[in-house]
């Protein structure tokens, strides 16, 4: 049951009270989760049992709707799990390139004036699949299901930087969380003073602690590993840090052999979530086509929808409010007319970038030599070409590249 | 009383109080004072120039030792590979853009493994390596790819001088944000 797909009716019947019209319903519980006939939507897992090894759990785009993610579908990657953090016991140190270093904690924080945002966070490494060659045989969870979107609300950045004291040689900060990697990226100052947050809920709730539980930083549009978890510690420094995950894991390697170094923007992209590859077409007639659009550089301004593998164009209509750095929810009224059809989606965003193409991403950025035979693999990173749904005389959906 | 006066008197309470617009200049100021000696502990940053290396020193040969002890046990018999990355060796960048990253083909600053090392691994045991073993196991896996000699010291002042292989292998992707 995915909500999409129309089971084969027989003729209509006489209506009946079903048992649960006859009865009281469940006691409400204190803190509610989902039907128990909703047990499917669920994030999938690469390693649910811990191993020492990367977690990732993804997003599952083609069962949920509108633009925000619910806070237990909402993606994450971890590199040692979740640190089980006492929020009594946590702290935050500014330190450094600053007058005076500043210790705070979650309580001091909850004094600050606060901000919300919407804003979408993703994986550097979500859509990689699309690198391969020949196109992976998965669907919109397992390609994109490393991006999100979420009202985070805290207390920026400058704010408490500002409190610091800058010293003027400051060019960057290196972020640090409590796990036990004590993962750590650098950050230019530029964006520390722009929009950088210490966001402290979640949808309205705390963190979750996959997501970084009490308090993580969040730099809306950048890079999801830049958006420190669990974050114990902000340094001010003169250079970068070369820290493992910027100066290896998100430097993706170019043809030439040369490789590309902070990269930070996940630059505009969209995919169609509905139809997608587990939601089977039920005939001809009516469909919408939906699906998200976002950019770190401002709004989405418009999403081109095809059908016909890039044929002809249609331009979809844009859910409001279209929010700067934020998931855009398009949707295009679409008429299936039972034959064999491409999905496409295609975005700009307000800064005037324009998804490229496959082709355009494929000569810049190169592709595997192999078929990619893992779906959950990172064949590089950075991709934000388009996605094609191949939709069959049956209704099935497949991932193709047109 | 009118609405409007009403609204007027409201105004006037909230400046009485002390009612301020939010903004930066008007923090609570909550931040405690720390000193940069309190934070030691947790300052573990170490820059590409050697800034934060602490004192200390080892040799690739007191790293072997090290390394079969506390690392082999996932990354393979001297860093050929196990159920964790391969820590010797690499294939050229141009055999493809998924060529696997490794110490030798791709990390430009020798910094960086002394940081990764001392601050994520061993992986079950995170930070409970003394530095002269993380200064003696980044001198082992640098030897290993023979990027320095089989008899350097590794210390502070050694290690950010070694060049590695890839350091000029970068190309900045967006320069206009980099400060």
């Amino acid at each position: 049951m995915t909500g999409y797909t129309l089971s084969e009716d027989a003729a209509a019947q006489q209506l009946t009270d079903a048992p649960w019209s006859t009865k009281a319903g469940i006691p409400i519980p204190a803190y509610a989760t989902p039907s128990s006939f909703e047990k499917h939507v669920v994030r999938t897992l690469t390693n649910p049992r811990g191993e020492p090894r990367t977690q990732h759990a993804r997003t599952p785009h083609h069962l949920v709707n509108g633009t925000f993610t619910p806070n237990g579908l909402h993606f994450v990657i971890s590199h040692s799990g979740a640190p089980d953090i006492d929020p009594a016991q946590h702290r935050l140190v500014i330190h450094g390139l600053v007058r005076r270093p500043l210790e705070f904690t979650l309580d001091t924080l909850a004094r600050y004036p606060m901000q919300s945002r919407m804003t979408f966070v993703e994986c550097g490494g979500n859509s990689a699949p699309l690198f391969s060659n020949e196109p992976v045989q998965a669907g919109v969870q397992t390609i994109h299901g490393l991006g999100s979107c979420a009202e985070w609300t805290g207390v920026m950045l400058s704010t408490l930087l500002e409190e610091a004291g800058l010293d003027p040689k400051a060019k960057w900060l290196i972020a640090e969380g409590a796990d036990s990697l004590a993962l750590s990226r650098s950050v230019p100052m530029s964006k520390a003073l722009d929009d950088a947050m210490i966001a402290l809920y979640q949808n309205g709730e705390r963190l979750m602690p996959g997501n970084g539980y009490p308090m993580r930083l969040l730099l809306p549009g950048w890079e999801g590993n830049m958006n420190v978890k669990w974050l114990r510690r902000i340094k001010l420094v003169d250079q970068p840090g070369m820290s493992y995950y910027e100066a290896r894991t998100y430097a993706p390697i170019l043809p030439n052999g040369k490789a590309y170094q902070f990269y930070f923007l996940q630059e505009v992209k969209s995919f169609i979530t509905h139809p997608s590859p587990e939601l089977k077409m039920s005939g001809a007639g009516f469909y919408e086509i939906s699906g998200v659009a976002y950019s770190a550089n401002g709004r989405i301004a418009k999403v081109m929808v095809s059908a016909d593998a890039g044929k002809t164009w249609a331009e979809a209509a844009l859910q409001e409010p279209v929010l700067p750095k934020a998931f855009t929810r398009f949707r295009l009224p679409w008429k299936w007319d039972g034959g064999p059809a491409v999905l496409q989606s295609r975005a700009w965003d307000e800064a005037g970038n324009v998804q490229p193409t496959r082709a355009e991403i494929i000569a810049r950025r190169g592709q595997t030599k192999m078929p990619v035979t893992n779906p959950t693999a990172f064949p590089s990173q950075h991709y934000n070409g388009p996605t094609s749904w191949a939709v069959s005389r049956t209704g099935e959906v497949t991932h193709v590249y047109a | 009383m009118s609405t409007r006066r009403a609204l007027f008197s409201i105004a006037l309470t909230m400046v009485s109080l002390g009612y301020v617009r939010a903004g930066a200049q008007d923090a609570p100021h909550l931040g405690k004072p720390i000193s940069e000696s309190d934070v030691a502990a947790w300052d573990i940053s170490i820059l590409p120039d050697g800034t934060g290396l602490p004192p200390g020193s080892g040799t690739p040969e007191q790293g072997s030792t090290v390394f079969a002890a506390k690392c082999a046990v996932c990354h393979g018999e001297n860093g050929k590979g196990g159920s964790a990355a391969a820590l010797v060796g690499g294939q050229p960048l141009t055999s493809g853009i998924e060529t696997a990253k490794t110490v030798a083909n791709f990390w430009p600053y020798a910094t960086t493994l002394f940081d990764f090392t001392r601050r994520a691994m061993p992986w079950p045991r995170p930070r409970t390596l003394t530095n002269d073993e993380v200064y003696a196991l980044t001198a082992f896996i640098l030897a290993q790819n023979k990027i320095i000699g089989g008899n350097d010291v590794m210390n502070a002042q050694t290690l950010p001088n070694v060049k590695m292989p890839n350091r000029d292998g970068f190309i900045p992707r967006f320069p206009e944000r980099i400060p």
